[in-house]
């Protein structure tokens, strides 16, 4: 590699040269003084006979040098010199591109992790998800998936698993984990390798409770057992049960849901020690992910075929459970369609106004460089004029603007990063691992860098045209006086207008889901979430048998209301609003044939104490709450809400003394009607809902409720006491229950902030937009305004002379974008509840934040024209 | 700049006499600017310094090599040598222009034989 070589070697070889030449010359310079010239005329004669040494060193130099390379490093030291002696705008241009990198930067790392990248296992594009047909809902029972597994020919292999929880005892201090239960082949189908020790197999399963083995996941691994690789062949205590610990699963491997990540996994067959109960055998029972992985050069039409042949011999062998049984393939990760398809809707929003945030960076870039090109125009001239090329000038130009882009990406991309691990580290939700699997990689670099060099160049190419029309004789003459066009609309007054819309339109969405955030968190969830603490609590983990369980939270429950403080006190199995929800299927009492097919309806099921209705403060409209007589031997009675009553008995006067009955017969007898509520999200229409009595068929999981005139803060650490002083050894959670909301409005807090986030940005564009093109239009005017003050102009005259245009500008563009925003956020309503154009008050906002965004923008350039000093001014031509 | 008197060279041609007299004996630059126009009895005007970027060139492609020392004259000089390489680069280029030379001599000249 003699070039790289040479590259080292330059100096020495240039060194060499100019002593060479020196020499030359003084041996030239002597032989003349010998031949009698005096020494002055003798250098002279010498140095007329050598030439031009400076050209004559340069062309020398050449020869070891890459003519185009090292022209182009010149052009862009050229450049640097020439961003650096105006730092305005190059610290404008390169904030913008950072923000409309930036945006664009995790917007594309979102797309990337939740939608293009296939599952984190080796041949992960084999592997789907199998969901039904019917409602899109990816859970399918364990005799189902037995058979699917068994009867299929599509697929190397199909694992179960489900998202479970248990008290894991590994040093006398029982605490919840989460876990996955898996089927035994699960780390075979997916084919993982194990970090430490060995994984469970399906030779593992022998039968219910075979199998007391547990994987650790690496981060639970590192964070509870100090990467201890001792670990393996330990035994640890799981519901109090023995466990051993096979192995540890390796980094950066969580399972099949990108939502979810487990502290560990457990074998399905051991169900019932972990859960407290099993459903293996139970085929109406449709809890498990499927996952399967493709044989080679099966396509995924024929496997669906395939599976389609098993789910009809389903339907003719099980009638009452799988009658209308269908499957179909999913892309795993998102649970299926069910949560696939609103994750790629918000993806695709937010990719939709990202891009716009990039347009908008853009179109201002554009102008900026177009209203720098005109600055320079003179320089321009004169460099026309001294013989160079148009081209070689446009190639300056461009390199700035490669190199404007260069570090508008970088810093942009800095700041994804940022952002992006923040993300990652994110819990939205207490009490559950789920976490954003986002993490910048080199596809997000790349596609940052990109986007980054075309914007670069795209709109570093808007002056082209100046520059190649310019006359060099026209622009010396005309000098920084060039008025020539002002009153035209120019390209430049097009890109700030439709840069102020993009952002007048990032605005309106923003403000729009802002502000259905707030009302839905002032909305009537049908109970009251303030001043309420929920415990929650697992008797099983506890190691309680179902008979006692009842006892012991009777106890729980008279210990807690006679705390100091404690209004109101109850027990739920499920509480609305929290992450998770049950509904059962519910006849009318006339039915005699309980298939899915008869039903009336689908309603919310709650399991509650007495008590309950007080505590959670929903009203009751009829009839009466429960009592501790509702227990196990009395008859089966419910409350119900007024969406049930008036669905089944049309009218809620006429529910209270009724019957009805539910999937396995049993009749059931309305006591009372409660108001509705909010039960699985916060967006939701009425959804029917009945409350049983906990007492009739005990839980053991169970979130206590206690309502309160005292601080949380003050108050959870004496409640954990109290129920520690019961039994020490029982696993609590305490959090308020306003907290717990956190999960149901999880999807509305993440748009509202992506929204606002977007906002905000777009709010800065505009800004520095508007600034741009203010600043520039004052110092362009600046002469005139001098001598509009000196002729006695008043300070409004010269303002709206100097800034009339771009406030007309900023007027007409943010008409056009509350315009197409508020047709937008039509969209919006299916995500952020309550999410309304027709809002006055959003109207209000926006046109009073665009305005507030002007004259910010504007107040520098403002001040400027209104100190122009006419003295000074005319003295400087 | 250029003199219309004075025709300028083909492009290779400096370097072709340079190579030629490097084959006879090691030279430094000021040496070399001599001994060409001694050599032309002066009908090449040179310019002196035009013979760096040719050496440049010359030393790149490894035709040539240098080496500082002392002259006879007792001067400091930095002498270059013909190589191998140079030595055959030179055979080939004497004679792809001693081909040239003879087809303009046959285009100018129709009617006369070619003597040497």
């Amino acid at each position: 590699m003699s070039w790289i070589h040479d590259i080292f070697r330059r100096r020495a070889i240039y060194n060499d040269l100019a002593e060479e030449m020196r020499l030359h010359l003084a041996e030239r310079t002597e032989q003349l003084m010998r031949e009698g010239m005096s020494r002055k005329e003798a250098e002279q004669a010498a140095r007329r006979a050598f030439g031009n040494r400076t050209v004559i060193e340069e062309r020398s130099r050449e020869v070891w040098q890459w003519p185009t390379l090292e022209s182009i490093w010149a052009d862009v030291r050229y450049g640097m010199r020439m961003l650096k002696k105006s730092p305005g705008f190059t610290a404008v241009a390169v904030a913008t591109l950072a923000l409309g990198i930036g945006a664009n930067a995790v917007v594309f790392s979102l797309v990337d992790s939740l939608v293009l990248k296939p599952m984190n296992v080796p041949g992960g594009k084999n592997v789907y998800t199998i969901e039904n047909q019917r409602g899109g809902f990816p859970g399918q029972s364990y005799p189902d998936y037995v058979d699917l597994r068994d009867r299929s020919h599509s697929f190397d292999g199909m694992a179960a698993c489900e998202i479970s929880t248990a008290g894991l005892d590994s040093d006398g201090n029982p605490a919840p984990i989460w876990l996955y239960t898996a089927s035994g082949n699960y780390f075979d189908v997916l084919k993982v390798q194990p970090y430490l020790g060995r994984f469970f197999h399906a030779t593992d399963e022998h039968g219910p409770n075979s199998a007391p083995y547990i994987v650790l996941s690496y981060a639970y691994w590192a964070s509870h057992f100090q990467s201890d690789h001792g670990v393996v062949g330990r035994v640890v205590r799981l519901n109090k049960h023995a466990y051993t610990i096979l192995g540890v699963a390796p980094q950066g491997f969580s399972g099949t849901e990108l939502f979810y990540a487990p502290d560990l996994w457990a074998p399905i067959v051991n169900q019932q020690e972990i859960e407290g109960s099993s459903n293996l055998d139970a085929r109406g029972n449709r809890g498990r992910w499927v996952v399967g992985r493709l044989k080679g050069g099966v396509t995924p039409a024929q496997a669906t075929a395939d599976l389609n042949s098993v789910a009809a011999w389903l339907a003719k062998t099980y009638p009452k459970e799988d009658e209308g049984i269908g499957f179909i393939l999913a892309r795993p990760g998102l649970a299926g369609d069910m949560l696939g398809g609103p994750v790629h809707a918000f993806v695709a929003g937010l990719m939709l106004l990202s891009g716009l945030i990039l347009l908008a960076a853009c179109a201002n870039l554009g102008s900026l460089f177009s209203a720098r090109a005109e600055d320079r125009s003179r320089e321009v001239a004169l460099r026309l004029a001294l013989g160079s090329t148009r081209g070689r000038i446009l190639r300056q130009l461009l390199t700035e603007a490669v190199l404007v882009s260069l570090a508008g990406g970088a810093a942009g991309l800095a700041a994804s990063v940022v952002l992006l691990r923040g993300l990652s580290a994110w819990q939205p939700v207490p009490d559950m691992p789920i976490r954003l699997a986002v993490s910048p990689d080199a596809h997000t670099y790349i596609a940052a860098l990109l986007l980054a060099l075309v914007s670069g160049l795209l709109f570093g190419m808007v002056p082209v045209r100046q520059v190649l029309k310019s006359d060099p004789y026209q622009g010396i003459k005309a000098g920084a006086a060039g008025a020539v066009g002002w009153r035209r609309i120019t390209l430049r007054d097009i890109l700030l207008a439709g840069q102020i819309a993009v952002c007048a339109v990032l605005v309106t969405s923003s403000l729009v889901s802002i502000r259905g955030m707030l009302r839905s968190l002032q909305s009537n969830f049908g109970f009251v979430p303030q001043n309420t603490l929920q415990v929650n609590t697992d008797l099983n983990m506890a190691g309680y048998k179902d008979d006692q369980t009842a006892a012991i939270q009777r106890r729980m429950l008279d210990a807690v209301s006679n705390m100091p403080g404690v209004t109101a006190a109850a027990y739920a199995d499920r509480v609305p609003l929290n992450l998770g929800w049950s509904s059962n299927a519910v006849f009318q009492e006339s039915a005699t044939d309980y298939k899915m097919a008869n039903a009336s309806l689908e309603a919310m099921e709650y399991f509650v104490s007495p008590g309950y209705f007080q505590t959670a403060e929903t009203v009751l409209l009829q009839g009466r709450a429960f009592t501790w007589s509702d227990g196990k031997d009395a008859p089966h009675v419910a409350v119900v809400n007024q969406e049930f009553a008036r669905k089944i008995f049309g009218s809620e006067t006429k529910a209270v003394g009724s019957f009805f009955k539910i999937w396995n017969g049993t009749r059931i007898e309305v006591v009372g009607v409660a108001e509705d509520g909010k039960y699985a999200t916060l967006s939701e229409s009425p959804k029917p809902a009945m409350f049983l009595p906990i007492l009739q068929s005990p839980a053991s999981r169970t979130y206590l409720l206690v309502r309160s005139n005292r601080s949380p803060q003050d108050l959870a650490p004496e409640l954990q006491r109290t129920l520690h002083e019961l039994d020490p050894g029982m696993p609590l959670k305490i959090n308020t229950w306003e907290r717990e909301l956190g999960t149901a409005l999880f999807v509305a807090r993440a748009a509202s902030i992506a929204l606002g986030v977007l906002g905000v940005l777009g709010a800065m564009l505009a800004i520095t937009g508007i600034f741009g093109m203010a600043a520039y239009s004052v110092s362009k005017r600046l002469r005139e305004l001098g001598i509009r003050i000196a002729l006695g102009a008043q300070r409004k005259q010269v303002l709206g002379t100097a800034l009339g245009r771009v406030f007309r500008l900023l007027a007409l563009g943010s008409a056009v974008g509350l315009v197409l925003g508020l047709a937008a956020t039509k969209v919006l309503s299916f995500i952020v509840y309550q999410a309304t154009p027709r809002d006055p008050l959003v109207l209000i906002g926006v046109v009073f934040t665009m305005l507030v965004l002007g004259l910010l923008a504007a107040w520098i350039p403002a001040r400027r024209a209104l100190l122009a000093d006419p003295l000074i001014l005319l003295r400087e031509e | 700049m250029t003199n219309s008197n004075v025709r300028d060279l083909f492009p290779g041609a400096l370097e072709m006499m340079i190579l030629e007299s490097l084959r006879r004996q090691p030279a430094h630059g000021y040496a070399l600017v001599q001994h060409i126009q001694q050599r032309s009895n002066n009908l090449l005007q040179v310019e002196e310094g035009s013979l760096y970027p040719a050496l440049q060139r010359l030393l790149k492609a490894r035709l040539v090599k240098a080496e500082w020392g002392v002259s006879s004259t007792n001067r400091r000089v930095r002498t270059y040598e013909i190589t191998a390489a140079g030595m055959r680069h030179l055979e080939e280029e004497i004679s792809s222009f001693e081909r040239m030379f003879e087809g303009i001599a046959l285009v100018l000249n129709p009617g006369e034989s070619t003597a040497n």
